[in-house]
C-alpha cells in the first residue's frame, strides 16, 4: 500500500493529532453555526438575569423582570373576576325571573352556569345533564323538589339530605322491609308497576292498592303522582331514578333510598349558584 | 494555551478520562440538587399537613399498585384554567409525605390533587365499580374487584416504619397502633378517639365502601377523600418569588 501524501498544497492545516498515521484537517466551524452558538451563550446569561435562576444562600435570584408563575395566575384570576364583576353583581341583585327577561344577563348566566355545571355537577348528573341511575336527569319535565327557578336555586344552594347545610332539603322514605310483610311488598310493587301500565299480576296489584293507600299515599299521593314539597317522586310517569324493574322497585321499597346532593352555597359564589340555576332551568324541563 | 494542551493526557488515558468525567458529572449534579435542600422557598411552611393515616397509606399503595398515576396527575399547575377547575394550585408541601410523590405526568383522567370531599363515598364506590355508570364518556377500567378484596392491615405498620425511615414523622405511638387505627378509621362504631388524637380531628372516619368488611375499596376511597384537604388555606400566604 502506497502512502498517500499527507498534505497537498492549499489544504488547511492539520490539528496535529495523528492516529495510526491518520491526520485530521483543522477546518474552521461554519460561521453561522459558531455565531449561533455564541448567541445562545449570551442569551443564557441574559435569561438568568431576567428570570428566576441562580440559587444563592437563602433563596434563588428573583430576576429583574420579577416574573412569578403564582403572581401571573393571580393576576389572571383577578382580571377575569373584575371583568365579570358588574355582570355578577347584577346577577345577584336581579330576581331570577327577571334575569330570563334580560337577554344579555341571561346569556351570561347560561354560559357561566354551563361552565359551573361541567366542572361541579357533570360528574353525577352527566355532562349533558342526562343523569345516571341514582342521579336525576335534569333535561326532562320531572322534578323531585320542584322545577321553578326558585326551587332549583334552593336545591343547588342547600343541597339534599346532606350534613353540611341545616337548610338542606330533607325527607326520608322508611325502609318498608321492617314494616311490611314480604307478601305486602310484592303486592305494592305490582301495584306501583301497574301505575305505568307495566306487565303485572292483576290480583296482586289490586291487593297492593290497599297497601299503597295505607302506607305510601301520605307522601306519594292517593294517585301516586308524588309531592314536590317532600321530594316524593311521581310514580305514574315511568321515569325511574333507581330503576323501574320489579327487582329495583322491591329493593327501593324494602331498603329505601337516600340520595344525597351537596350544598353548593359554601363552595360556589352567589353569582355562580344563580348562574347554574339559570343554566339548569333552561335545559328543557324548567317550569 | 497550556491547559488545553494537557487535555491530551486525558484523551490518551482511559482511567483518567473516566475519573475526570465522573467528577464533571458530580459537580453538575450537585449544582442542580444541593440548593433544593437548603433554599427556604423550596418547601413552604403550611398549616395542616400530617402523615397519612394507616388506612390512607394502604389506599395510597393500592393507588400505586393499580397504576392510577399513569392516567391521573396530582399536581394542579398555577394556571387559571386549572385553578378554576381543580382548585388552588398544588404546593410542594402537599407532597412532602409522599415517598414517592404522585404528581404524574399525564392526564387521561382528571387531576386528583384536590378530589377529597368533592364527591360522596357512594359516588366513589359506584365510580370504581363501573366508571361509565356515572360518567358515560369515561374510558377508565372497572375496579369493582377492590370491594371483594379484604384487607386487615397486617403489614401496614411495616409500610409506615419504612416511610418513617425516609423522613415521614410517624411517632412510635402511631407505629404501635397502626393496625388498630387502620381498622378504626373504616368503622364509625369503633373507639376511634386514639386515631383522631394521633392524626387530628379532621380525619374522616366512615364506612367508606358501605360494606361490613374492611376492603381495598375502603382504603382507596379513604385515601381519595383525604387528597388535597389537609392544608389549611385560610392561613396560607403565597410566597410570590416562585
Amino acid at each position: 500500500m502506497s502512502k498517500t501524501p499527507d498534505k497537498q498544497p492549499g489544504d488547511p492545516n492539520t490539528t496535529g493529532h495523528s492516529w495510526d498515521g491518520i491526520e485530521e484537517f483543522d477546518n474552521p466551524m461554519p460561521r453561522w453555526w459558531l455565531w449561533t452558538f455564541y448567541a445562545t451563550i449570551i442569551w443564557a446569561v441574559i435569561y438568568t438575569i431576567l428570570y428566576p435562576a441562580w440559587p444563592l444562600v437563602h433563596s434563588a435570584t428573583a430576576g429583574v423582570l420579577g416574573w412569578s408563575s403564582r403572581e401571573l395566575v393571580q393576576q389572571d384570576m383577578i382580571a377575569f373576576e373584575e371583568a365579570n364583576a358588574p355582570l355578577n353583581a347584577k346577577l345577584v341583585e336581579t330576581s331570577l325571573d327577571d334575569v330570563a327577561k334580560d337577554a344579555e344577563l341571561q346569556q351570561y348566566a347560561v354560559n357561566a352556569g354551563g361552565a359551573v355545571f361541567r366542572t361541579w355537577c357533570a360528574q353525577c348528573h352527566g355532562s349533558g345533564a342526562q343523569g345516571a341511575p341514582g342521579f336525576p336527569n335534569l333535561l326532562d319535565d320531572a322534578w323531585l323538589w320542584g322545577g321553578t327557578l326558585e326551587d332549583i336555586e334552593y336545591t343547588i344552594a342547600h343541597g339534599i339530605r346532606n350534613e353540611e347545610s341545616d337548610d338542606a332539603r330533607y325527607s326520608e322514605m322508611p325502609a318498608f322491609g321492617e314494616i311490611l310483610e314480604h307478601d305486602e311488598i310484592t303486592q305494592v310493587v305490582q301495584y306501583v308497576m301497574s301505575l305505568t301500565n307495566a306487565q303485572t299480576d292483576d290480583a296482586a296489584a289490586q291487593a297492593g292498592k290497599v297497601v299503597f293507600e295505607d302506607n305510601c299515599s301520605s307522601c306519594h299521593g292517593e294517585d301516586g303522582k308524588g309531592d314536590v314539597t317532600q321530594g316524593a317522586p311521581n310514580l305514574t310517569d315511568a321515569i325511574w331514578l333507581f330503576g323501574g324493574s320489579e327487582e329495583a322497585l322491591t329493593e327501593t321499597v324494602t331498603n329505601s333510598r337516600f340520595g344525597v346532593m351537596p350544598a353548593w352555597e359554601t363552595r360556589l359564589t352567589d353569582a355562580q349558584v344563580r348562574a347554574v340555576s339559570a343554566y339548569v332551568h333552561q335545559l328543557g324541563g324548567g317550569q | 494555551m497550556a491547559i488545553l494542551d494537557k487535555h491530551k493526557i486525558l484523551e490518551t488515558n482511559a482511567t483518567l478520562l473516566l475519573i475526570f468525567s465522573f467528577l464533571v458529572v458530580t459537580i453538575g449534579g450537585l449544582v442542580q440538587i444541593t440548593p433544593l435542600f437548603y433554599l427556604e422557598n423550596t418547601i413552604e411552611k403550611v398549616e395542616g399537613m400530617r402523615p397519612y393515616t394507616p388506612l390512607e397509606m394502604a389506599g395510597r399503595d393500592i393507588y400505586i399498585r393499580e397504576g392510577c398515576y399513569t392516567c391521573h396527575s396530582q399536581m394542579i399547575r398555577p394556571m387559571r384554567d386549572e385553578v378554576e377547575r381543580y382548585g388552588h394550585y398544588s404546593l410542594a408541601a402537599e407532597s412532602m409525605y409522599d415517598h414517592p410523590h404522585q404528581w404524574g405526568s399525564k392526564r387521561t383522567g382528571p387531576d386528583l390533587a384536590r378530589v377529597g370531599g368533592r364527591y360522596s363515598d357512594q359516588w366513589q364506590v359506584d365510580h370504581l365499580r363501573n366508571p361509565q355508570s356515572v360518567v358515560p364518556e369515561s374510558v377508565m377500567p372497572k375496579y369493582g374487584f377492590l370491594e371483594h378484596r379484604k384487607i386487615d392491615g397486617k403489614y401496614i405498620g411495616d409500610v409506615m416504619a419504612a416511610n418513617a425511615l425516609v423522613g415521614t414523622p410517624y411517632t412510635d405511638e402511631m407505629l404501635e397502633n397502626a393496625q388498630a387505627d387502620f381498622r378504626a378509621q373504616a368503622d364509625p362504631d369503633s373507639d376511634y378517639d386514639g386515631l383522631l388524637e394521633r392524626y387530628g380531628e379532621k380525619v374522616n372516619v366512615r364506612n367508606f365502601d358501605g360494606q361490613p368488611e374492611l376492603t381495598e375499596a375502603d382504603a382507596l376511597v379513604a385515601y381519595l377523600q383525604m387528597l388535597g384537604t389537609l392544608v389549611d388555606f385560610s392561613t396560607f400566604t403565597p410566597d410570590a418569588s416562585r
